[in-house]
């Protein structure tokens, strides 16, 4: 061979790569094509995930009861694993793609190993799914032991984990290649940081899942006689915990992505929403800590200091964003011209345009909703009252539903026309989609957490007691409580169908977006192509304020509430 | 704008005073809320116990027995299940097991027990109900925390952690009586 032809073989062939005609960025082909694949295999999960959701919440309605108990607790389990893990972390890679191919104009790194990565993932996840679903392995995702699910579930789980490592660390080798090929000035984009802060903490987050999963896998198949209940749960959530913060940062990162595409809006300050993202990253490892709180064995000492040194400077993190946000949001539209009274820019935001609404509403629900009564549930005495009650899976789905999953549904009203370039097609369902959806989670949420105040267990299929020695009544409100999460889970199934129908129809059937449907229809805010960021100086940000201030006391007396609550009941010591 | 990158130094450019007043405001309640744990520990009355040992599941079952056999008052209902009311003070023991809380335990309102929690063989949950405290039981440790009944009356143990398919038949009984 000759020495030409040798570096030719070695040298980076040219790849295809088109320009947006909606944001000017360079769109590399293989970096669209896992974009797309990821984002597609996620949302069929949420699909049937969410359909396993909607069977579990119509048997926990006691006037239903649908479902017998053992195929209630094999699909409970299959419905946290499949959205949870698979439908967020699927739709994660397809954003830790955009963020660092997209977003700064570079071909992706090694698209190769991507796939590899893709490919773990999709058989980890098939074979962790089926062997939940053939009834041997209804251990709950959380799998605590002693009880032991069958091998192939741990396997699949690590398997998986290996290929949204392998994702990470094409974004990292994306980040490296684009810095030396200089496809971007300065510093990186925020939405690009806060994805960056979701991958750091993704690689935390894998290295614990092989430190409790490997053991564990090797357990069930008797290679090791033992496994310590306490510590496996303690490495644990050190991983399922530390995934709840990647989400948290995709979901924000997101939130700021959209605001910039639909309003052309920008951060107040690059310092302050930058170093929010950081404080995720150097304080939330330990936040492991508060699903540890009613557990023998472990000291108060080091429950208060992980749970709150730790802990309140991640959520100083999220209230800076959620203050951040709205304000970024506010300063564009007052820019825009909209400054009539102290709401009139909220009023005259795109309501219409499901990317937005979606994206507001995710706002608003995680803060008042999820962002709360996290921070409660997560207050060590205060845990005594809520935990592993219905209270937990009520929080939750205010965090990882309405916060993450809907924000991830909003960004993807924008990934259609510019990844997919179709139109969406039922623009009409699409519009209704973000408030159908929001109502029906912020109903599971709330009427979960109203259950589980009054006592109500998480994961139980029968409150009635049914075939026990003896029965114990809860109040009536528990039942009604649970009848109207029932009707919550129907309207939040059926949110989801329409996303699932808008979504998918329009990728096979929409209308090919080319160069006159783009300026027939723009999505992109004027003004938001170009580059300008910094901070809005002295604008006044009225509404703003009003906003964090109505937050801010929602959130100390329902504080103060709970410890009321905890004041009455029989003295522990 | 976020999705661009951005040049210059932005590390300097000016707050928006909206920003440093909302982050002192949200540093110092995470002040406010780190000192309220402590001060529950102080002066407050519902704190979960530090008190916990290793022990084998049957050593744990012997003592719950060994009280059994010693403090059992009779037999609730047609069961078959003892009711067992131990001296104030004392050592009580709780198992935990598929799918049982054994046995029925009777205190005296306003007196303090040294309750064990114990399971012997996958985890369980303490829910006691209707007054609603919630603990995690894990086989091979004992959990010891005294507890006051404040009220008279019939309470409830159900099980809140998922144990297998009759997780739900898991309830146990706690006895409330005025002191005689
Ligand atoms: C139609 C939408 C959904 C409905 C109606 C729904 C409903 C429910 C219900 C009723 C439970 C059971 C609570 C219990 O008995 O302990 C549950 C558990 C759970 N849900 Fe959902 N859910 C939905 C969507 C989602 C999504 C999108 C996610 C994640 C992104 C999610 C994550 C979870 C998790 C992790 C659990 C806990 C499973 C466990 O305890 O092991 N859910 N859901
Ligand atoms: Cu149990």
């Amino acid at each position: 061979m000759s020495v030409g032809a040798l570096e030719g073989a070695l040298a980076w062939p040219e790849e295809k790569y088109r320009i947006c005609g909606d944001t000017g960025l360079r769109v590399y082909a293989k970096a669209e094509t896992l974009i797309k694949v990821n984002a597609v295999v996620g949302v069929v999960f949420l699909a049937v995930g969410g359909l396993f959701g909607l069977l579990v919440a119509l048997t926990r309605w006691p006037a239903v009861h649908l479902l017998p108990a053992e195929w209630f607790y094999t699909l409970l389990t299959a419905h946290g694993a499949a959205v949870l893990l698979f439908w967020i972390i699927f739709f994660e890679m397809a954003i830790l793609y955009f963020a660092s191919a997209i977003l700064l104009n570079c071909r992706l790194a090694a698209p190769k190993f991507a796939w590899l990565g893709f490919i773990l993932m999709v058989v980890g996840s098939l074979m962790a799914t089926v062997a939940v679903l053939q009834g041997e392995s209804s251990v709950m995702f959380t799998s605590y032991v002693p009880m032991k699910a069958a091998p192939h579930f741990y396997l699949g789980l690590i398997l998986f984990a290996v290929g949204a490592l392998f994702g990470c660390m094409v974004f990292f080798g994306t980040l490296v290649i684009a810095k030396e090929e200089k496809t971007y000035e300065g510093s990186v984009p925020l939405v690009t940081f806060g994805a960056i802060t979701a991958a750091i903490i993704a690689v935390f987050t894998i290295a614990s899942g092989a430190i409790i999963l490997i053991p564990t896998f090797l357990w069930s198949i008797g290679y090791i006689a033992n496994i310590d209940s306490l510590t496996y749960k303690l490495v644990w959530w050190a991983m399922g915990h530390s995934s709840q913060q990647i989400n948290v940062s995709a979901q924000v990162a997101i939130w700021y992505a959209i605001a910039a595409l639909v309003l052309g809006a920008k951060p107040l300050s690059e310092k302050v929403s930058r170093s929010a993202f950081l404080l995720y990253i150097l304080f939330l490892q330990l936040a492991s800590a508060h699903h540890l709180l009613a557990e023998p064995g472990i000291s108060s000492e080091w429950k208060v200091f992980n749970t709150s040194y730790a802990i309140y400077l991640a959520v100083l993190g999220s209230m800076i964003h959620g203050m951040s946000l709205p304000g970024a949001i506010e300063a564009a539209q007052r820019r825009r011209g909209f400054t009539k009274g102290i709401f009139g820019w909220l009023r005259q935001a795109p309501w219409d345009n499901p990317a937005f609404s979606g994206m507001f509403i995710s706002l608003v629900l995680f803060g008042f909703l999820g962002g709360i009564s996290g921070v409660v549930l997560g207050t060590e005495q205060i845990n005594l009252l809520l935990h592993n009650t219905l209270y937990v899976p009520g929080h939750f789905h205010a965090t990882v539903v309405a916060g993450t999953t809907l924000a991830f549904m909003a960004i993807t009203y924008l990934v259609v026309p510019l990844i997919f370039r179709r139109e969406l097609i039922l623009p009409a369902v699409a519009k209704w989609q973000p408030y159908i959806f929001g109502i029906g989670v912020a109903g599971i949420s709330l009427f979960m957490m109203g259950a589980g105040t009054l006592g109500v267990a998480r994961r139980h299929w029968d409150i009635t007691f049914s075939d026990s020695v003896f029965t114990f009544d809860y109040p009536g409100t528990a039942f009604l409580m649970m009848g109207l999460n029932g009707i919550s889970a129907i309207l939040a199934a059926i949110g989801g169908l329409m996303y699932v129908v808008v979504v998918v129809g329009s990728i096979l059937f929409g209308k090919v977006r080319d160069e006159a449907a783009i300026k027939a229809n723009p999505i992109v805010a004027p003004g938001a192509a170009v580059s300008s960021y910094g901070g809005e100086g002295t604008l006044k940000l009225p509404g703003t304020i009003v906003l964090v201030s109505v937050f801010f006391l929602a959130f100390v007396l329902y504080y103060f509430i709970n410890w009321k609550f905890l004041s009455e009941v029989w003295p522990l010591s | 704008m976020a999705i661009h990158a951005v040049k210059g130094n932005w590390w300097n450019e000016p707050l928006h005073r909206m920003e440093i007043i909302w982050i002192s405001i949200a540093f110092v309640w995470g002040l406010v809320m780190f000192s309220a744990m402590i001060y529950w520990h102080i002066a407050g009355q519902q704190n979960l116990s530090n008190e916990a040992y290793r022990i084998d599941p049957e050593v744990f079952a012997a003592r719950a027995e060994a009280m059994a056999d010693q403090y059992t008052i009779g037999e609730e209902g047609d069961t078959g299940v003892p009711i067992v009311q131990p001296p104030p003070g004392s050592d009580v023991y709780l198992i935990a097991r598929l799918w049982e809380w054994w046995p029925v335990l009777q205190f005296e309102k306003d007196q303090s027990y040294r309750l064990h929690l114990s399971s012997m063989d996958w985890q369980h949950g303490f829910s006691l109900q209707p007054t609603n405290i919630n603990i995690q039981v894990h086989p091979n440790y004992d959990l010891v925390l005294t507890i006051t009944p404040t009220e008279a009356g019939e309470f409830f143990v159900v099980c809140n952690e998922f144990c297998g398919i009759g997780h739900h038949t898991m309830v146990g009984k706690i006895r409330v009586v005025d002191k005689k």
